[in-house]
């Protein structure tokens, strides 16, 4: 899409009344782009998704994890991408296709100011959005104040639990997990004496919406499923969930958050098969099940992939990766200006680790998913800085 | 007599000769109950999971003061006989975990062993499954001690530690030492001091493979569980140590590990220390000197691992860390930061002595600060409404507990990062989980549901037959009349009132703000 398309989409979000769950059976406003968040909790090791293969040093510091270097004749070996960088051979696939048509960005060094290393302080550190030295809310996160921004643009967590992104709105944000089909519990009668117990206490909305958010979800699903069930993907698999979850971006939401877990590996991860393989090959799958599933909506659709940090550039006594820090994103979309690495690097070498361990953060997630809303959404700074305070939003010219 | 005039609402004069469905109770509520005020009540809603008709029998007869007493004491762990024996036929309650773990392994290297074929994949699936069923155990026998267990208090603090030392029973073995976690680590430091039960963590073989201490040796060191040890556990992330100070720790820690992983045939040289699973292993171990949150620790073994623990636990950051933690456990999410100084005070006064904190906390006018403002977590959901439905009837299947926390997102061992669940009322009442949690109160108060049928082992117990039972009748119990019934609000009343039968009544109850708020 280009900058033209998605300020008419939102002009058009501008325009449309604010709209609220209780009336959802709408269609979504035409042309108002979707954005999803696929948050990969535990620190994936981006060394071994996007592979610096042209690094010897990778090499050097990863006697048993190390993923070959592209050869034609080995079936295990990196997938080039550039004279520098290659895919993980599992998310060939999956990947490869999308790269090709320019519809898959990696951004490489990026992540947070947050030197922690750890899980929860650098998760909750992202998803809260917020600068270092600000008087932090810990229940405000920035999914929730663009979705306050952005008025009449649907949102939705496909999650058990309401990520703390998308908490703090100061309105509803439904959530509901996607792994299973979601079955209606209560019928109309039983629903309101239900939700009338919560009227006028602050889980009102929370209370209406639960009720009655399973209800039209199923019969939204069910015809979807039929259709799609020719593909007929495993019960485990995340693309079953990603079908699901494409069929209500297409159809209702335009904000979504979804969360993938398993990353952590400290411990024998693997390199071209194994745990962390299993895992990339499920989730690239899962993201080109989304891609397909969406349609001619793809073409309206912005997907950022990302994780609290990298991990240690080395690999550990364990056959693994511990905490590191800066990571890969990836944004996929149809008019994602993709097929690239975007924003800034560095060489591969040991001087240019951090504390020689593990990546930099040379692209701030902050700036660069700022600089993407504000080309999606048309978003002036006032709003920008709402979303992402004391933020410098940076274009990388991806959609 | 209508369902609807059945749910009038009752004064608050409690019954004599209650009915009760168990012998346990029976003797403590042959006695009269006079009026709790709402006072007491706030405060009971506090001290435990919630209430049963032997709570509140207790209570009066023993006075706040001699019933806190007892409690803080770590008294009165009765369980209903029927829930001891069934307790006791668990394979992860009778069996040592030395013995579970050499057992589960022989099954493994025998399916390893086995050509690959169909009787291998079937074997192998076997093995899953018999896992599977361990792990399920384990979340069972901490559902039946909440449910049941006579001391409330100490029953919350059993939930609070574990939550707190947070595991993760499909990691590895750790589904294998879960129990023995549980019982014989978390329980008897419960009420204890904090510094004996960090220690009893550190040792034990859950932590020990869960956050990797057992791969922590020199020469291929792994620093998960010693930077844990200090954001989670004790001193809480931004209380001032260093990156440095972890790579330290993680250094006096290596060669803490567990016995299977201990090399054979070694001699062994003087310093090894052994206890049940837990090794320290001097030949794994760095001995050189760290200095560590600003003090020298001369490298000299498994010394230095108690030594590091004690200092940990005397920074003020830790006494304050714990403080606030239980403050936001039992009190509001955002606790008074009096009480939270108070107990921080207690903590350092008392060398860090759970139950004197615990006196502080439960003697506090703040106690019931912010009342009916706590939003249950699932598990305190499903535990509060059992003892209500169920007052004491001892059930002969607890799978269905489980199932109902894990569905609502909150299983036991089920927590895959060591944070540990989140206390405050936030995290469980989105839209998503406000629905799941009316479909887990209709299924308890339905009487629809699988408690009573006993399984074993041979099928997963949804494909069981179910034996239907009469829903349990919440309405006409006395804990009812004399707890949530004097304080129910009018859209409550309204709503009951509305219940074309007993199954629907008790879902409304259940699922009322009333109950769900404390």
């Amino acid at each position: 899409m280009n900058r033209r398309q998605f300020l008419l989409a939102a002009a058009a979000t501008a325009a449309a009344p604010m709209l609220t769950f209780s009336s959802r059976l709408f269609a979504a406003p035409p042309g108002s782009p979707h954005f999803l968040l696929v948050f990969l909790r535990g620190g994936y090791d981006c060394n071994n998704l996007l592979v610096p293969y042209g690094s010897d040093f990778y090499y050097a510091s990863r006697p048993t994890l190390a993923i070959a270097r592209p050869d034609p004749g080995n079936p295990e070996s990196a997938v080039a991408l550039d004279a520098d960088w290659g895919l993980n051979p599992v998310v060939r696939d999956a990947l490869l296709p999308l790269w090709q048509r320019r519809q898959l960005a990696f951004v490489p060094f990026a992540g947070t100011t947050d030197l922690s290393r750890s899980h929860f302080e650098t998760q909750d550190h992202i998803e809260r959005g917020e600068p270092d030295g600000m008087g932090t809310d810990y229940r405000s996160g920035f999914l929730a104040r663009l979705s306050k921004v952005l008025t009449g643009v649907p949102a939705i967590a496909f999650t058990n639990e309401l990520p703390l992104s998308f908490q703090g709105a100061g309105h509803d944000i439904p959530n509901i997990s996607l792994r299973a089909n979601p079955r209606a519990g209560f019928n109309p009668r039983q629903s309101a004496i239900l939700a009338g117990m919560y009227k006028g206490t602050p889980l009102a909305a929370a209370t209406a919406d639960g009720l009655a958010l399973p209800r039209s979800l199923s019969a939204d699903l069910r015809d979807e499923m039929v259709r799609a069930s020719r593909g007929a993907p495993g019960p485990n698999n995340f693309a079953m969930e990603t079908r699901r979850i494409a069929t209500l971006m297409r159809d209702t939401y335009r904000l979504g958050f979804v969360d993938v877990g398993g990353w952590d590996t400290h411990v024998s991860q693997g390199s071209t098969s194994g745990g962390l393989a299993n895992n990339l090959h499920n989730l690239s799958a899962g993201l080109a099940a989304f891609a397909d599933t969406m349609g001619s909506d793809w073409n309206d659709t912005v997907v950022v992939v990302l994780s609290e940090f990298g991990r240690t550039f080395r690999e550990n006594g364990d056959h693994g990766t511990d905490h590191g820090h800066g990571t890969v994103h990836w944004v996929l979309g149809g008019k994602v200006a993709g097929g690239r690495l975007a924003g800034e690097q560095l060489a591969v070498t040991q001087p240019n680790l951090l504390q020689n361990r593990d990546y930099p953060v040379l692209n701030n997630y902050r700036d660069t998913l700022g600089g993407l809303f504000r080309r999606m959404w048309g978003l002036n700074e006032s709003q920008l800085q709402k979303v992402f305070p004391r933020a410098k939003p940076r274009d990388l010219g991806l959609v | 007599m209508s369902f609807a005039a059945l749910s009038r609402i009752r004064p608050l004069h409690l019954l004599c000769g209650l009915l009760l469905a168990t012998s346990l109770s029976a003797p403590a509520m042959a006695q009269p109950l006079h009026t709790l005020t709402q006072g007491d009540l706030a405060w009971l809603r506090r001290d435990g999971f919630g209430l049963d008709s032997a709570t509140l029998a207790r209570y009066e007869r023993l006075g706040r003061t001699r019933f806190l007493d007892e409690q803080l004491a770590g008294d009165d762990n009765t369980l209903p006989p029927a829930i001891r024996r069934l307790l006791d036929s668990y394979t992860v309650i009778d069996t040592p975990p030395q013995q579970l773990l050499a057992d589960f392994r022989q099954r493994a290297r025998a399916v390893k062993a086995m050509p690959a074929g169909d009787a291998k994949n079937a074997a192998k699936k076997a093995l899953q499954r018999y896992r599977r069923s361990l792990f399920l155990q384990d979340a069972e026998v901490e559902m039946l001690h909440a449910v049941y267990g006579g001391n409330q208090l100490k029953e919350q603090m059993v939930w609070f530690w574990l939550n707190h030392f947070s595991v993760y029973a499909p990691k590895g073995p750790v589904g294998l030492f879960a129990a023995d976690y549980e019982e014989r680590v978390i329980r008897p430091h419960a009420l204890g001091k904090f510094r004996d039960l960090v220690m009893a963590v550190l040792q034990s073989p859950a932590m020990l493979v869960y956050l990797d201490n057992a791969r922590n040796v020199k020469g291929r060191t792994n620093e998960n569980y010693a930077r844990e040890l200090m954001e989670l556990h004790t001193l809480g992330v931004g209380s001032g140590y260093t990156q440095q100070d972890v790579q330290q720790l993680m250094a006096i820690l290596t060669g803490a590990g567990i016995a299977p992983f201990a090399p054979r045939g070694q001699r062994m040289r003087p310093g090894f220390v052994r206890d049940g699973l837990f090794v320290f292993n001097p030949n794994k171990h760095d001995f050189r000197d760290k200095v560590f949150l600003g003090h020298t620790i001369e490298g000299r073994g498994y010394a230095e691992i108690t030594q590091a623990v004690d200092l940990i636990v005397k920074q003020p950051a830790c006494a304050h860390f714990i403080a606030r933690e239980m403050a936001e456990y039992f009190v509001a999410d955002r606790p008074p930061p009096a009480l939270v100084d108070a107990m921080a005070r207690t903590f350092e006064r008392s060398d860090g002595d759970i139950a004197a904190v615990l006196r502080t906390l439960f003697t506090s006018p703040y106690v019931t600060s912010g009342y009916g403002h706590k939003f249950k977590d699932p598990f305190r959901f499903v535990v509060s409404s059992m003892r209500l439905a169920y007052d004491g009837r001892p059930i002969a299947n607890a799978q269905p507990l489980v199932n109902w926390v894990r569905q609502m997102g909150e299983a036991p061992y089920g927590r895959i990062t060591p944070d540990g669940w989140p206390l405050d009322s936030a995290s469980w009442s989105g839209s998503g989980q406000m629905a799941k949690r009316f479909a887990v109160a209709r299924a308890i108060g339905s009487g629809r549901n699988r408690l009573f049928d006993p399984t074993d082992d041979s099928a997963p117990a949804h494909m069981m037959p179910m034996t239907p039972q009469p829903p349990p009748s919440i309405q006409d119990s006395a804990v009812f009349r004399a707890s949530l019934a004097p304080q129910l609000s009018a859209a409550t009343r309204k709503a009951l009132a509305q219940a074309r039968s007993p199954q629907e009544w008790n879902t409304y109850l259940l699922s009322s703000p009333d109950f769900n708020e404390r």
